[in-house]
């Protein structure tokens, strides 16, 4: 009987969080730090013909500032790891800072005010003075749709089938295209980071979701070894993608804190994460789909495209996701590029799948109208029971269980086709729902336990816990798995001093991190019953590893606890205090020979004034299948925070940007609308639970991103069936359903 | 370091005179809307003379009239009993803005003076008129969807984004405001905001080291049947798009007086005095309402991105005006 898995579990971070013990990267306190302000390019293409910095100089408190004209060169990335996570480049292109008169992008950084204050820094920021010659950027993605171009052709999933013989011969028929602006992360935190250097040894305190890609990102920029940098990041202000590559900002404060041998603190303004770092790209989707007149498709042809910038190619893998969510023999999904004079996208939670779901999951919602079957009855005709592209068996997949829980939980059958057919007083409703998709990742992922004989046990990981509850469900896992009451396990993360560990991204920490645990405790319990079964009148003498179990401090046979011998007692007999395992957990080859993911279902209601085109998600009902659930409550906060997301994206999130200066006009949280907390009404998260082996020993898959996945086009879905118009390009703002 | 001088004041006199002394001075009142510009280098004054300690937060009844004064907060003056029994349109008006935080915090005054949320204005980078004259309007040929639809100039298509001022208009309400000379005079509220014309740099008529003192709110009958509708990007902590005071007097079903007055459209809340004269005579039903909204917007001129405007601002006019009819505040019709 498992005594924490499965069970709610509050943070055990959250204490600290509240009370504010729990120290961000740009709070720990160095003494003699000097603060660093950015300065950023008012043109958005061109090149700096002089910049002034003596007026900015001479101000009080200035110590020095640095321009592409005296700022030190990064050694060239070797690593493999700086590549960017989903894309083609050999080599790392990201930008580096103050390296170049080129202009790539507006409010690009081109210089580094160092001073004694925070404030003198950004008083002196205002001083410095740059003249340029001028281009114009091109920042329009659609107005350049004529120029997308595969980036990696050779390496995009080839078509299934003959799509287009298909979709011309298909008997029903829909198309259409599908529009989605440049979208920000918005943490809490600002990005920033605290270095300093003793000898040739580095020191950075960083906002990160992986200590070891921002050490690896330095070691190479310095030219030193990768012991000599360490990286600490025990909190995370939230970050959602956008600190999975090193931003620029860990090398400038690093070069500026060795260059004038002082502790560096630099910390992003908000107007200054909208270029420094990452973004969700603008995306124009095309979708085509054919089907027979019982709904069975027969052709789905899914083209995307989505912006980056002129020095890399970020691909946001719309179409991934998509291609395997229905059994269709032909399908076509490909996925350009469109480069524009803007900073590199990147990850922002759920990638792609969120922005190729609400494409092809409107389209199937037209597509149910188009043949008049219900939308929910349309995915079950469709239903995917083995991987389309592979033919392989999933490890598991209970979208169908989603599906029919969500739909009765929600009252589904009690929803009329027509639009406009559902009133509440003046209102007109709409009940639209979507299918959520994300994979069952895992990467290989270090931990260190220790157990020591007075019954406490230390965990330490070079993780990350961007928000999700990382700390929470790693110390539920090595308390279950060492048997001790979790108070009596401490749980470290966020620092190049432990284990290595990937990122946290993908949704995969859980899987990857939490296996690792698990796969060191039962070292930890065969180093123990080796120890153990030595002795010749041990009650545990020739017993297995798989017979033995911890359990309140002890080691016993499994259902038999009068054969057992406490742990401290083994320790002691052996003269030991403790017991230190190191390990590595790998995802399984077992793996290989299924397809895995993890899915939801979305049913959503709106309610939409009919005269002011508002709409208000009044009810959401989301039914996810991602495996073993852990920690059920931190897990339901996820799904949570997922829809939130989803509401914004449907309903308020873009940023905006003024072609002709190839500027972000809105990077601050009162033009850049997120939902708040009178956007969120009802909201329910259900679990359909897994029993999976194959993906990993403990059942778990990905949760983080999924939960967000399916919404949009829910909503979109629910405003077409409460007002009869398709709105096709987000955000759903009031204007567009007058 | 962008340092200014801290100057309390505890009489109106004295901050008067301060801030009448010093062209580059500025009275604090909540610091809501100055202090975030501050930070922004939008405002860039080298003295702030804090007037929270002036003696004029009281909200008092003066034979028929109210007055409100300018430091009473945006929050005490929403809920003060007296406002919610004869001017609940003000009431309402003010809760639809900002949050509660910041209600607690935001002034009467302030709030009558706070700033264009024009993207560009709060861009020191980009050209904006408002901010620093002669460099050009970003808005105009740019990003334009929050703009103007009416009253604007080539210089500015800004709009004044609070919403208690768009209630003030609909009641008549006047603006005191001390001179340096010690003297008061009074400003009616359509008189307050301005056009931008040739100098969108000035919002209002308030000169400088003038200090508001009080609102005062005449007597009138329409505290049974008025509305304040506002529609928004999300459902709070955003300005309005559009927004209408609506405000009807009637005798049975015929309207004696009328109020419509637009926010989010204009440099200064938008009173349509052809549209509530055309509704006086007439029974108060949907087709008038129409009428009126037909009149009210007919010389709109949108702009490139706020076309919508238009069309939102009629359908919210007959919205509140039904509303109003139907007992107002709080009732969805
Ligand atoms: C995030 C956010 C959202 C908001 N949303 C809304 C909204 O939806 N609707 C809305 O209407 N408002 C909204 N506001 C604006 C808010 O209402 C104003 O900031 C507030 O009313 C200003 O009042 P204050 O006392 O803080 O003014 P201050 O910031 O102290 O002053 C503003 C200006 O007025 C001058 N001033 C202040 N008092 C006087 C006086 N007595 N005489 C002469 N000059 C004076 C100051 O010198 C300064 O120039 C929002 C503000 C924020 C920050
Ligand atoms: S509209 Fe007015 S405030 Fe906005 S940029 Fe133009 S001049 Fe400035």
């Amino acid at each position: 009987m498992a005594r924490y898995i499965g069970k709610e579990m509050s943070r055990v971070d959250g204490v600290a969080k509240v009370t504010g013990k729990a120290k961000y990267a740009a709070e720990f306190q160095v003494p003699g730090i000097a603060y660093g302000f950015i300065v950023q390019s008012t043109i958005g293409k061109g090149t700096i013909k002089s910049i002034d910095t003596a007026e900015a100089s001479r101000a009080p408190g200035v110590i020095r500032i640095y321009t592409h004209e005296n700022a030190p060169k990064p050694a060239p990335p070797k690593s493999a790891e700086l590549k960017p996570q989903t894309n083609s480049q050999e080599r790392d292109k990201s930008f580096r800072a103050l390296q170049t008169n080129r202009i790539f992008f507006n409010m690009q950084p081109i210089a580094l005010v160092l001073a004694e204050t925070f404030e003198q820094a950004r008083y002196a920021a205002r001083l410095v003075k740059a003249s340029y010659a001028e281009e114009k950027p091109m920042t329009d993605m659609e107005a350049e749709l004529k120029s997308a171009f595969m980036p990696n052709p050779q390496r995009a999933p080839k078509p299934r089938g003959n799509p287009s013989e298909a979709f011309q011969t298909a008997a029903v028929k829909i198309e259409a295209e599908y529009t989605i602006p440049v979208e920000h992360h918005n943490p809490m935190e600002p990005h920033g980071a605290i270095a300093f250097w003793e000898n040739e040894k580095l020191t950075i305190f960083d906002k990160t979701q992986g200590v070891y890609t921002v050490r690896t990102h330095l070691a190479t920029s310095f030219g030193i070894p990768e012991e000599n940098v360490s990286v600490v990041s025990p909190f995370v202000g939230g970050a959602f993608g956008s600190s999975l590559r090193p931003n620029y900002y860990p090398w400038l404060a690093s070069m500026a804190a060795r260059e004038i041998k002082r502790p560096v603190k630099l910390v992003y303004t908000r107007q200054q994460m909208y270029t420094g770092h990452g973004y969700r790209p603008q995306t124009w989707q095309k979708v085509a789909l054919g089907a027979d007149k019982n709904g069975k498709l027969t052709s789905i042809i899914h083209e995307a495209a989505n912006n980056s910038s002129t020095f890399e190619d970020y691909s946001d893998n719309t179409t991934n996701f998509p291609r395997s969510i229905y059994a269709c023999p032909n399908v076509d999904s490909p996925q350009k590029i469109v480069k524009t004079d803007m900073s590199t996208p990147c990850a922002m939670r759920a990638p792609g799948a969120v922005s190729g779901m609400f494409a092809l999951e409107c389209a199937m919602d037209e597509l149910a109208y188009s043949l008049k079957i219900d939308p929910l009855e349309l995915r079950l005709i469709n239903y995917a029971d083995v991987h389309p592209d592979s033919g392989k068996a999933f490890s598991s997949k209970a979208l169908r269980e989603c599906y029919h829980l969500a739909a009765e939980k929600f009252g589904w059958k009690n929803r009329k086709l027509e639009p406009r057919s559902m009133r509440d007083g003046r209102m007109l409703v709409g009940w639209g729902m979507a299918t959520g998709v994300w994979g069952a990742f895992q990467q290989p992922a270090s931990v260190k336990i220790t157990l020591r004989a007075d019954g406490t046990a230390y965990v330490a990981s070079g993780t990350s816990d961007i928000g999700p509850g990382t700390y929470t469900v790693i110390t539920l896992i090595a308390a279950e798995y060492l048997g001790l009451p979790a108070e009596k396990v401490k749980f470290e993360l966020g620092d190049t001093k432990f284990p290595r560990a990937p990122v946290q991204g993908g949704s995969f920490t859980t899987a990857s991190v939490g296996t690792a645990v698990y796969e060191s405790a039962q070292n930890i319990r065969q180093k123990l019953l080796d120890l153990a079964g030595k002795e010749a009148n041990s009650p545990l003498k020739a017993a297995k590893i798989d017979e033995v179990e911890f359990a309140d401090g002890k080691l016993q046979i499994k259902n038999e606890p009068a054969r057992s011998i406490s742990v401290s007692e083994i320790m002691r007999r052996n003269n030991l205090t403790e017991l230190t395992d190191i390990h590595e957990a790998k995802p399984s080859p077992e793996r290989n020979k299924y397809a895995t993911g993890a899915h939801g279902a979305q049913f959503v209601e709106v309610k939409v004034d009919p005269d002011l085109g508002i709409v208000r998600v009044t009810r959401v009902v989301e039914a996810t299948a991602c495996g073993r659930i852990m920690n059920p409550k931190t897990s339901h906060s996820q799904e949570i925070g997922g829809i939130v997301w989803g509401i914004g994206m449907a309903l308020t999130e873009a940023t905006e940007i003024d072609h002709r200066y190839g500027r972000i006009m809105n990077p601050n949280l009162q033009h850049y609308h997120v939902p708040v907390n009178a956007d969120v009404l009802e909201v329910e998260t259900m679990f359909v639970e897994e029993d999976d082996k194959i993906v990993n020993p403990l059942g778990i898959k990905g949760m983080g991103e999924l939960g967000m996945v399916g919404i949009p086009a829910a909503i979109a879905n629910a405003v077409f069936h409460a007002t009869g118009k398709r709105v096709r390009d987000l955000p759903i703002t009031p204007e567009k359903l007058l | 370091m962008n340092s200014f001088k801290y100057t309390p004041a505890t009489e109106a006199a004295s901050a008067v005179q301060s801030v009448s002394a010093n062209p580059s001075a500025k009275f604090l009142a909540g610091g809501t809307n100055l202090i975030d510009l501050m930070k922004e280098y939008v405002e860039r004054p080298n003295e702030l003379v804090d007037i929270t300690r002036l003696n004029l937060a009281q909200i008092k009844s003066t034979g028929g009239s109210l007055s409100i004064g300018a430091l009473a907060k945006n929050t005490d003056t929403a809920n003060h009993p007296l406002v919610r029994q004869n001017y609940p349109l003000l009431t309402q008006a003010i809760l639809a803005g900002a949050s509660a935080q910041l209600r607690n915090m935001a002034t009467n005054g302030g709030n009558l003076m706070q700033r264009t949320r024009c993207q560009y204005f709060y861009d020191i980078a980009m050209p904006c008129n408002k901010r620093e004259p002669g460099t050009g309007c970003g808005a105009l040929e740019g990003l334009n969807r929050i703009h103007a639809i009416f009253g604007y100039s080539d210089k500015c298509v800004a709009t004044y984004p609070g919403d208690m001022a768009t209630a003030l208009y609909a009641l008549d309400a006047s603006v005191r405001i001390r001179k340096p000379d010690g003297r008061d005079r009074v400003v009616p509220v359509r008189e307050f905001h301005r056009l931008p014309g040739e100098a969108p740099e000035k919002d209002n008529v308030l000169q400088h080291g003038e200090l508001i003192v009080a609102i005062d709110l005449p007597k009138n009958n329409f505290a049974a049947k008025s509305y304040y509708l506002k529609v928004r990007d999300r459902a709070s902590y955003a300005f309005a798009l559009v927004s209408v005071a609506a405000a009807l007097e009637t005798s049975g079903n015929n309207i004696r007086q009328a109020r419509i007055v637009l926010g989010g459209v204009a440099h200064k809340p938008w009173r349509s005095d052809e549209a509530e004269n055309a509704l006086v005579g007439k029974p108060a039903n949907e087709e008038t309402f129409r009428q009126a909204a037909e009149i009210a917007l007919k010389d709109a001129k949108p702009l490139k991105h706020n076309g919508y405007k238009v069309e939102l601002g009629k359908r919210a006019i007959v919205l509140a005006l039904k509303r109003a009819m139907n007992g107002g505040a709080g009732k969805e019709a």
